[in-house]
């Protein structure tokens, strides 16, 4: 296989970790979000973490590959962006950090307190990380400050403040609406009694928020200065970020959807999910399988009208990261494609297998009889 | 303090605590997998109460192994951005490796482990329980064969096109020696954490008399896992020393507290007290030849002191400014070809070259005194490492003694009579913690200066954002995994107070048997 081929590939395989992310942990993450509003009981709130208990631990190694991945195929990615967001990194960590331990932790004390309190912090984990990837998202298409020395050291003059700007702000509502819209299909479809009659009702919302969001994003992104190649650049080069001229052209995130109009093909599949949703919310597994679509196409949409950047610099335009730029080396790729050819689909299969042993709605009934043995 | 001591203060604390957790889910898994085996061939409902009992003391553990492992995964990328840069191309395979073969099977399979026992057949279930098990080892395999590389970076070359090391040879990488030797003595310390914790809880109810039918059992198992761990730790920490002796040298010169080069074979240093600023030991007592057998596993080879090492590094240092000095020239001008080759003639040392970055940017311009300054910052510091290991090295034999104990009182059936084994056994309870946590303060403190030893030091590793950030950052993650901490011990003495019957929340089963396997 080609270096370009195997760049191109990783590529792919970017998004789909990025996708599997957000469309398999992207409901626990929503149904947290929903916690405290759609279950009011403790019983209520015990059937919706139980909905997602036996499941997220593994749905969360997405998240953890999705790291692991991008450190093995796109090394510079992983330093630039992680060390650029610095604080908004370590926020998100410390919201996910909440998870696992709320989720273990709650239950196993018996008091109002204790356990409204992790009801909140839930809430928290589930809602900043769904902001804070909408944000980061946003701010690749804003582009970031950031330039590298001879020695391929990164300097970034990146804050808190600057990721915070108005653009990124509306993509990062356009994924918490996206989350939310996904934890309610799935509380939909596993949830019972009062905690699905209220979900039932936020689907719509959250649907219409969602599209409203995407579709501003999407308006606004032509007047943003896009990333652009002056001169056609090597794709087989080694991965050095500073062989390449790049300009800032006004509305140029829009050109590969110009140049191959399929590619309209994936925002229409986010509207499409986000429109099944809401018409099929009576038949909960077809609503959940519209909800999984919206990441499909809405992260989609992002990677194809970055291609070939993965991470520009506005600042120092030239110094942004490419797909043929800022890989690992081709003997790690190949490796590494050989070791997800294998094993990705193992994973997909005894995840599919675990989903099928846990089948069925989550019942009130159910808890208070066997409570020892439920979250 | 400047960002270098902010990111490794970080790093350290964020690692230590992520460590208090991890030995705990290792060992706790295999003992829950053997006591289902037991459970499913023996058809005693019992064992599978024992099974349900720990297994909520390991699902508390593991919420906060896991937890704090997140941070992990992405500290590399935050606060060591250059270090990711510069060997991310091999570094972070096994990472990634890591996710995708065995945390994926590990934490799907701790769903079914806490609540699929009604939904899978007994065999099934006790399959997922030892998948859940394996997988969580073989994570440990993954992550100490990237750690195994940082110690013993094999397998790989300096790329100048690309400022950075790149894979070479995967399976030199995978096979390391130096990985394979750190997993199994980390993964037998896992072993005797978990058995320790099961055999002083148990010893903790015994003595008051409570639960004695699950008591005894629990003990018995981790008696027998116990003591067959706890032999194999020492065994194999022999393993690692030998391979520290191969390939780092400073680091078994520092833990000996050796100033200078003895004539082989080297005796080994039991107690004494190291002397920085001196360069010597004072008060040592030594024991003939034993440094020489564990390091060279010779009595020939002698094994090199740190004053001699020092003059090593010096002269590595000349030879890795002569890299560094070919590295401009390629920068200049990619098409040299002759410089090309001198860097590749010498590139081995270029990471020596590299320490001067401490002393001065234009290292190229590098007088004598700044080449003596760099090599002299090669020297780990003695003290903690001669401490940490002695201590670390005591508490092992005390481990073989104690699970000696508790497999002989086992064999003859009197665990319950003697009560000063069974204070003996709660009272061993945090040890397990302090031995693992010294060990990887002198592998990791060890290797300074270095974080990929040879090849790049700790302070270029860094990122270049805001100390200020870093500050900030680290003070959260102190006060927000000791408030976890605390909310975890509290659980878990918590759950052992009330004990099995409040846990389950029914009577433990009787010791009899209630169903039997198709004979």
């Amino acid at each position: 296989m080609s270096y370009e081929l195997l760049r191109l590939t990783w590529w792919a395989l970017l998004g789909i970790l990025l996708i599997g992310f957000a469309a398999l942990d992207g409901f626990d993450l929503g149904a947290m979000i929903l916690l405290p509003f759609v279950a009011r009981s403790d019983i209520e709130r015990r059937v919706v973490i139980n909905t997602i208990g036996p499941v997220w631990e593994g749905n969360q190694v997405w998240f953890i590959l999705g790291g692991g991945a991008i450190f093995a195929a796109w090394p510079m990615l992983y330093a630039a962006s992680f060390s650029g967001f610095y604080l908004a990194m370590i926020l998100l960590l410390g919201a996910l950090i909440l998870r696992p331990v709320g989720i273990k932790f709650r239950s196993k004390v018996d008091d109002p307190n204790w356990r409204r309190s992790w009801d909140w912090l839930l809430f928290v984990s589930g809602l900043v990380p769904s902001l804070i990837f909408g944000v980061a998202i946003g701010n690749l298409f804003e582009g970031v400050r950031f330039s590298f020395d001879a020695d391929l050291r990164m300097h970034s003059t990146i804050t808190l403040l600057s990721l915070l700007n108005p653009f990124a702000l509306v993509v990062g509502l356009a994924s918490l609406a996206m989350i939310a819209l996904h934890g309610a299909c799935w509380l939909n479809l596993k949830a019972t009694g009062a905690v699905r009659a209220r979900v039932y009702g936020i689907i719509p919302a959250a649907a219409i928020a969602f599209a409203v969001l995407f579709a501003i994003a999407g308006f606004w992104v032509a007047q943003l200065n896009g990333a652009h190649l002056s001169v056609p650049m090597a794709h087989d080069a080694p991965s050095n970020p500073l062989m390449k001229t790049v300009a800032l052209i006004r509305g140029a995130w829009l050109m590969n959807f110009r140049g191959e109009p399929i590619l309209w093909a994936a925002p229409v599949l986010a509207f499409a999910g986000a429109l099944f949703a809401i018409l099929l919310r009576s038949r909960p597994g077809y609503a959940f399988i519209g909800s999984a679509l919206v990441p499909l196409g809405a992260i989609g949409t992002a990677g194809l009208s970055l291609f070939p950047f993965l991470l520009p610099s506005s600042s120092d335009p030239n110094a942004s990261l490419t797909v043929w730029d800022a890989s690992s080396s081709k003997l790690t790729l190949a490796i590494m494609l050989g070791a997800v050819a294998i094993f990705l689909p193992i994973v997909l299969a005894y995840t599919a297998w675990v989903y099928r042993v846990f089948k069925g709605p989550v019942k009130p009934e159910n808890i208070v009889s066997e409570s020892k043995s439920f979250y | 303090m400047d960002i270098v001591e902010l990111s490794r203060l970080q790093f350290a604390i964020t690692a230590l605590y992520h460590f208090l957790f991890v030995p705990l889910t290792l060992g706790l898994s295999i003992l829950l997998g053997i006591m289902e085996t037991v459970y499913v061939m023996s058809g005693r409902a019992i064992w599978r109460d024992m099974v349900k009992f720990w297994g909520t003391l390991f699902g508390i553990n593991f919420a906060m192994g896991v937890a704090t492992g997140l941070t992990m995964e992405f500290q590399f990328g935050t606060n060591w951005a250059y270090y990711s840069h510069y060997v991310g191309d091999v570094f972070g395979a096994p990472l990634a490796l890591e996710g995708l073969m065995a945390f994926f099977l590990e934490a799907t399979f701790v769903g079914l482990f806490f609540f699929a026992w009604d939904r899978l057949s007994r065999i099934q279930h006790l399959i997922a329980t030892w998948a859940l098990a394996i997988a969580t080892n073989f994570s440990a395999l993954w992550i100490l064969i990237a750690n195994g590389w940082m110690q013993y970076p094999v397998g790989a070359h300096f790329n100048v096109d690309t400022m950075r090391m790149e894979m070479t040879d995967f399976s030199a990488v995978l096979f390391n020696p130096v990985a394979q030797a750190k997993f199994v003595h980390t993964v037998s310390a896992g072993y005797v954490t978990g058995s320790v914790f099961v055999l002083a809880i148990s010893a903790y109810y015994l003595l008051r008399g409570r639960h004695r039918e699950l008591a005894r059992r629990s003990m018995t198992v981790a008696a027998s896992f116990g003591l067959a761990s706890a032999l194999s730790v020492v065994v194999l920490g022999d393993e690692s020393g030998y391979m520290a002796g191969l390939n780092q040298k400073m680091k078994i010169a520092a833990i000996e507290a050796m100033w200078n080069t003895e004539p082989a074979p080297a005796s080994f240093t039991v107690v004494g007290l190291p002397n920085l600023a001196g360069r010597k030991t004072e008060f040592a007592v030594k024991v003939p030849w034993v440094l020489g057998l564990i390091a060279t596993r010779s009595i020939d080879t002698p094994v090199p002191g740190i004053n001699q090492l020092v003059d090593i590094a010096a002269t590595r240092i000349k030879s890795g400014l002569v890299a560094y000095d070919a590295l401009l020239k390629v920068r200049q001008n990619p098409k040299d070809m002759a410089a090309r080759a001198t860097l590749d003639a010498h590139s081995a040392d270029l990471g020596y070259a590299l320490l001067l970055k401490h002393f001065r940017s234009d290292i190229q311009n590098a007088t004598p005194a700044d080449i003596a300054n760099a090599a002299a910052t090669t020297i780990p510091n003695v003290p903690v490492l001669f401490w940490s290991f002695r201590i670390m090295v005591g508490l092992g034999f005390w481990f073989i003694a104690l699970f000696g104990t508790a497999f002989w009182l086992a064999g003859w059936r009197r665990l319950e009579t003697h009560r000063s084994f069974l204070w003996a056994s709660l009272l061993t309870l945090p040890l397990p913690w302090l031995a693992a946590e010294l060990g990887w303060i002198v592998a990791e403190y060890g290797r300074q200066p270095w974080v990929i030893e040879d090849v790049l030091p700790t302070a270029l590793g860094v990122s270049s954002t805001d100390a200020g950030n870093v500050l900030f950052s680290l003070i959260g993650f102190a006060l927000f995994y000791s408030t976890l901490l605390a909310a975890d011990l509290y659980l878990l003495q918590k759950y052992i107070r009330l004990g099995p019957e409040e846990t389950l929340g029914r009577p433990v089963s009787a010791p009899s048997v209630t169903h039997a396997i198709g004979v």
